[in-house]
């Protein structure tokens, strides 16, 4: 229970469907409220969210508890998200969450308190096969606030123990049934971003992290022409346009002063000679990408299988044709063009709703 | 049935107190500083709540300073000394590392003003070494300032010793005394101290009442300025039903210390031998020889303290690791942390406090149910561990 209206609603679905629910909720990272050691009134988040995660269980009569996975949140999830960021790539924290913590560590302590399974606040769908015998993630059924991209790397055994109640919901009739229990939270802005950097300030979050990510390299363009100088590469991320800090500069294609300039976006990070490389819109595209740790929901495919591939949690899932190779590997080829394919997002198969698979792009 | 073994975080009221707060509520809600009837009335009740207080600390009454409770019971003491040494040049204040957090936050805000504050060590048992004492005491320490039992591991120190020590340096001696008053026998010229904290919902009173004991003589500022209260050294309306509640806790704890300590000693002792006995891997942190009589804190190797917390609670027993930060996590005992324990056993170092209400039954019931429970979080972790290879 995050303190969300998502999770509470669960909460509150699974504790009105007659079934003994434990609340939990989790404090991944310092929550005193304090900076610099006094504490500052008024604009804390986090303490304010397990406040509000107690209210709503007190609220539906159930009892309600805070572990503490500081230790575990930053070894296994903040870790991975900044050595992703000094390595040039794009992390995912929320799937990496779900995966290793969330259905990990949280479900095995769980586990510990006579619980059958685990239910949280995704906008996902779990169902199991008969004729298979797997269990099968399926998109929410609100398809703008679908989340089972950041669920892709759930094993079987995970899938087995999870529920979402609020899968099948559209978003208005999870708020709508908040309101009529008239919990706390039914008018709780949805969160936004990634949690742990509430200012959404990345580079300086990797910086404070890992001071050494700081260090300085050249952008340049496609045929290695120098267009300036940059203070480390996990301020970029590709696709990325704003920032680049190249507006004074002359059109790096020399055209004539005055003429319009085409924008420049990061096309890709090179963590070997600290390289930002930028270029053009149209030379983000991409028709093939290769992704590694990949998880079959669904049965590992033998052969070359038609699916739609989602690069990002924000994006159309594209029509691509997916092949298996060694080792939890697979390859994507689109059938038409995709801008900014991402090293460190995740990129997950669909077959309609059904989640097949996925893993994290090379 | 539900049981309650976290009597250190607090108590549940005596059937007397509960009486007594309810007819002060009702009746005696003159404000005591008021000159007719009702404000007499509530001063009487105030000054018979403070003979009481002093009776079962051995102090004079005119010396007991009501307070909000033991928070701000040690703010006023340390504060107070503070303030009102600063001009004499001393700037230094020592305490022991394993302090409740009023003590040694109110050391972090005057270190922020200047203040030297230094952390007295203690050994694996919990115990302050009057040796180190007398080794970081300078002519310039104001104050010393000890806890007298530890409120995770009970462990009692030696403060009549200590005070002997800091005075020797002409440094004042606290006591915060908020898990030994209403305990175990308690006096303060026997202590040797200058000033001492207590707090009511700890022997069975109600919250939001403690008072400071301040020796005779002992300059203090206030650290709460208004009106000319508590003889112009606590200002704020006197929370009166709440002080006659601490009184009569005082006098049921007095009445009854010698039995009752026995009797809960004897309790702790067969939850603590059940425990050993029933459950492998587990160990007493602290000094068993030297403890308050309703506390043992147990460490189960292999075992997250937090999660053997909440399955107990599950089960209808409710224990604690003794401090929790602001969102009601556990975070890693402090105490067990200056004791030089291990993280593995600091994580996993559970405290079981009785008192008053507690009996033998339920003490077999948490024994019945620990090795189970364990049995079951140890079963989990080793899964996990072969899982991850």
């Amino acid at each position: 229970m995050s303190g969300g209206v998502d999770s509470s609603v669960a909460a509150a679905l699974l504790a009105d469907e007659g079934h003994d629910v434990i609340g939990l909720s989790m404090q991944l990272y310092d929550a005193s409220g304090q900076r610099d050691g006094l504490p500052a009134f008024g604009g804390c988040c986090t303490l304010d969210d397990l406040h509000d995660a107690r209210r709503v269980a007190a609220a539906i009569n159930i009892p309600h508890y805070i572990l503490n996975f500081e230790r575990q949140f930053n070894e296994q999830v903040v870790s991975n998200f900044v050595s992703e960021y000094t390595a040039g790539r794009t992390p995912l924290p929320c799937a990496r969450c779900n995966s290793d913590l969330k259905f990990a560590t949280l479900v095995e302590r769980a586990r510990g308190f006579g619980a059958d399974a685990v239910a949280t606040g995704h906008y996902a769908r779990v169902e199991h096969h008969a004729a298979s015998n797997r269990y099968l993630l399926k998109r929410g059924i609100d398809p703008a606030k679908d989340q089972s991209y950041f669920l892709f790397s759930l094993t079987q055994e995970q899938l087995a123990h999870a529920r979402f109640p609020v899968g099948d919901r559209p978003k208005d009739a999870v708020r709508e049934y908040a309101r009529r229990l008239a919990l706390p939270v039914a008018d709780k802005p949805d969160s936004q971003e990634i949690c742990f950097i509430p200012d959404d300030d990345y580079a300086a979050f990797v910086t404070r992290h890992a001071p050494e990510a700081e260090r300085r390299g050249s952008i340049v363009d496609e045929s290695g022409r120098v267009l300036g100088r940059h203070a480390g590469i996990h301020q970029f991320t590709v696709g990325q346009r704003k920032g680049l800090g190249l507006s004074g500069l002359a059109d790096p294609a020399g055209s004539s002063a005055g003429a319009p300039r085409a924008p420049l976006y990061v096309l890709s990070l090179r963590p070997a000679d600290r390289a930002v490389v930028v270029g053009p819109k149209s030379a983000l595209e991409r028709t093939t990408l290769a992704a590694s740790g990949v998880n079959w929901i669904a049965a590992e495919p033998q052969a070359p299988q038609r699916i739609t591939a989602q690069i990002r949690h924000r994006h159309p899932a594209a029509a691509a044709t997916v092949r298996a190779t060694s080792d939890r590997r697979a390859e994507v080829v689109f059938d038409a063009p995709q801008s900014a394919v991402t090293p460190g997002q995740a990129v997950v198969f669909y077959e309609g709703d059904v989640v097949v698979g996925g893993g994290w792009i090379d | 049935m539900r049981v309650y073994f976290d009597y250190n975080a607090t108590t549940p009221l005596a059937p007397e107190v509960a009486e007594a707060v309810a007819v002060a509520t009702r009746d005696l809600f003159g404000n005591a500083s008021s000159v007719h009837h009702f404000g007499q009335q509530a001063k009487a009740a105030l000054d018979e709540a403070r003979s009481a207080i002093a009776a079962l600390v051995r102090a004079d009454p005119s010396e007991i300073v009501f307070t909000s409770g033991g928070t701000e019971a040690d703010n006023f003491a340390i504060r107070g000394a503070a303030d009102a040494l600063e001009s004499s040049g001393r700037r230094q204040i020592i305490a022991s590392a394993i302090e409740h957090e009023a003590v040694l936050n109110t050391l972090k805000s005057l270190a922020r003003r200047g203040w030297q504050t230094t952390m007295l060590p203690v050994d694996q048992t919990g115990i302050v070494s009057p040796d180190r004492l007398r080794e970081l005491l300078t002519d310039t320490t104001a104050l010393v300032s000890v806890m007298h039992a530890n409120n995770e591991i009970g462990t009692i120190q030696p403060i009549a010793e200590l005070a002997t020590i800091a005075h020797a340096r002409g440094a004042l001696m606290h006591t915060d005394a908020v898990q030994t008053v209403g305990k175990i026998p308690v006096d303060v010229r026997a202590l040797g101290v200058d000033l001492l904290s207590l707090s009511a919902h700890k022997f069975n009173g109600p919250k939001g009442a403690g008072a400071l004991w301040i020796k005779r003589g002992t300059r203090l500022q206030p650290i709460l300025t208004g009106g000319k209260h508590e003889r112009n050294r606590r200002a704020g309306t006197e929370n009166v039903p709440a002080i006659v509640g601490m009184g009569v806790a005082a006098r049921l704890a007095a009445a009854k210390m010698a039995a009752e300590s026995a009797r809960v000693a004897a309790l702790r002792d067969r939850l603590e031998d059940g425990i050993l006995r029933g459950v492998p891997g587990t160990a007493v942190n602290g000094d068993p020889r030297s403890r308050v009589p309703n506390t043992t804190n147990i460490s189960f190797d292999h075992v997250e303290a937090e999660s053997l917390l909440i399955a107990l609670d599950l089960d209808g027993v409710a224990v604690s690791t003794g401090s929790a930060c602001s969102s009601g996590t556990l975070e890693p005992s402090h105490v067990l942390r200056a004791m030089g324990y291990p993280a593995g056993r600091v994580q996993s170092s559970l405290r079981f406090s009785l008192g008053l209400f507690s009996t033998a039954e339920e003490v077999d019931r948490v024994i019945t149910l620990l090795p189970r429970l364990v049995d079951k979080l140890r079963g989990l972790t080793r899964k996990t561990a072969v899982a991850r290879g």
